[in-house]
């Protein structure tokens, strides 16, 4: 069984420009925000991404290394809207296809299982059939005859997720309360990259944690990164919340100067930079 | 006693939730959040609510039950569940818009995406809550269809059996879509604002029958609620303002 431990840097040696890349948690919570650091210092761009949309969407968008978004909101959560995905819509920076939620999760689902589409009742009526224009309908072939959405696979080339432990194989586990979609988001890809906030045996797995915490399996991960704190800064519970601040100065400040600051050399130089920005800040509290 | 109007519309929200039964509770902002705790703990005791997160909570917070975001999709599909969502646009026959404003190709302003709103409206009865009543939201037409309305589910055949919108409450009153046509109506306004600045707030022709009730008044276990239980603090009133409205 194969030593399956990466850097995030060999990750991305592993993406490249084109791709249709899914990223994994939700909105401002359990985002791999290393690895999408780890893109950003990279050259890769003109990118497909489908993500259930939080500060990777908007990171990636200020970039300008997305063609195409596919998905069903982008926000971060104590922020309602997320400021750089908004300019770069307001400025027609990529192409969007905008499906409601469950259609989101019927896409993965059909995707993880091979299959071309999955009905569902979602989005009949709405915009989304007007705004995607390739979305069809199928109908029942038994005696109710109900006309569905025809939601078809999103097939990823890759997928970028970020749990609590996994073990060198591949098996990951999340230990707050909701796994999100991450096991759909690595079934659905060709290749799957798991970041993990520490990488522990096998065996230590399930001490003192359920079986079904196990959320990924090594046979849909191709690669896994030690990344401590590598969500940050969105939230990792029970390890760590969100850090609202930084995640609010983020927001406020001009993305040249914030990717100038913070995303210039590698994830050690992010951790001492946001260190850094902290006293920085902690010494303007106290000069108030 | 004197209510404010922020009371007055928790007590509007809460009634949307009055013979639910034992169905999940999905209130969307700070007035719908207490409006659902209200009734749970006082006419629709068996509500479930949820910490906003992925547990079921009890009034106590004791966590009861789980529900991820997998499962909250699955639960929708399902329809055991009254959701009350925002609107940044909400036309007559209940078009709700959360997801752009202007074109949808290039917009003026970009909001939050359409998130669960087509599911919502397909799958469970769906409220709508309005803290700031005005012509800016009730529009001839939304934007872009993110809450499916009523003219829109006329043609879909059986996917429709499950559309139900149940009523939309603002700082100004409550509404519902109980006429022939399914236009949007007024059922209430709140004690202080009159008939002719509901109609002047809004952007397209309303349903007025000819006496308009005041909403009701919160009982006196109910205000105890309100404000010694659910929000001691007065976040209430920064979601509506006293002196406000339209």
């Amino acid at each position: 069984m194969g030593d399956k431990t990466m850097t995030a840097e060999e990750v991305v040696s592993r993406l490249a420009s084109g791709m249709t890349l899914g990223i994994g948690g939700w909105g401002s919570r359990r985002k791999p925000m290393a690895l999408v650091r780890a893109l950003l210092r990279s050259d890769i761009g003109d990118l497909t991404v489908v993500s259930y949309g939080g500060p990777d969407v908007g990171m990636l968008a200020a970039a300008g290394r997305i063609r195409r978004l596919v998905t069903a909101f982008v926000t971060l959560d104590s922020i309602p809207l997320e400021p750089h995905y908004r300019a770069a819509r307001e400025r027609g920076g990529f192409a969007l296809t905008e499906v409601d939620e469950g259609m989101f999760q019927c896409g993965l689902r059909a995707a993880a299982q091979r299959l071309p589409f999955l009905p569902v009742r979602a989005g009949l009526g709405s915009d989304v059939m007007r705004v995607n224009p390739d979305l069809r309908t199928v109908t029942s072939p038994y005696a109710d005859g109900e006309t569905l959405v025809a939601m078809p696979a999103l097939r990823l080339d890759a997928a970028l997720v970020h749990v609590n432990r996994a073990d060198r194989l591949g098996n990951g586990q999340y230990l707050g309360p909701d796994p999100y979609f991450d096991d759909l988001f690595c079934e659905a890809a060709d290749a799957a990259y798991v970041s993990c906030e520490q990488i522990v045996d096998t065996a230590g797995l399930t001490k003192g944690a359920a079986p079904q915490s196990l959320l990924l399996k090594r046979l849909s991960v191709t690669g896994v990164v030690e990344a401590p704190n590598g969500a940050h800064f969105t939230s990792c519970a029970p390890e760590y919340g969100r850090d609202e601040e930084f995640q609010r100065w983020y927001a406020t400040t001009p993305w040249p100067e914030f990717a100038a600051r913070f995303l210039g050399s590698d994830e050690a130089a992010y951790r001492a930079a946001v260190r850094d920005w902290r006293k920085e800040e902690e010494r303007k509290e106290e000069e108030r | 006693m004197r209510f404010t109007r922020a009371e007055y519309c928790v007590i509007a929200c809460a009634e949307a939730w009055r013979g639910a039964g034992e169905v999940l509770a999905s209130p969307m902002g700070l007035i719908p959040s207490l409006g659902a705790r209200l009734a749970r703990l006082t006419f629709a005791p068996d509500l479930l609510l949820t910490d906003g997160e992925a547990l079921l909570v009890r009034p106590d917070g004791t966590p009861e039950g789980w529900l991820p975001y997998r499962q909250h999709l699955e639960l929708v599909a399902g329809g055991r569940r009254h959701v009350m969502m925002g609107a940044s646009q909400l036309d007559r026959y209940g078009n709700q818009n959360i997801s752009c404003v202007g074109d949808w190709a290039l917009p003026r302003r970009q909001l939050l995406g359409v998130r669960g709103a087509p599911l919502n409206t397909l799958n469970n009865p769906t409220s709508y809550w309005v803290p700031r009543h005005s012509r800016r939201v009730f529009v001839e037409r939304v934007d872009m269809v993110c809450g499916v309305g009523y003219d829109r589910v006329a043609g879909l055949g059986g996917a429709a059996r499950f559309h139900r919108l149940a009523r939309v409450v603002t700082d100004l009153g409550v509404f519902d879509f109980a006429t022939a046509d399914h236009s949007m109506r007024l059922v209430s306004v709140h004690p202080g604002v009159s008939v002719e600045q509901v109609r002047e707030a809004t952007g397209f022709p309303l349903a007025v029958p000819d006496d308009v009730p005041f909403t009701r008044e919160p009982g006196a276990q109910e205000v105890r609620l309100i404000r010694e239980v659910l929000d001691p603090a007065g976040a209430r009133a920064r979601e509506v303002p006293e002196g406000t409205g339209s």
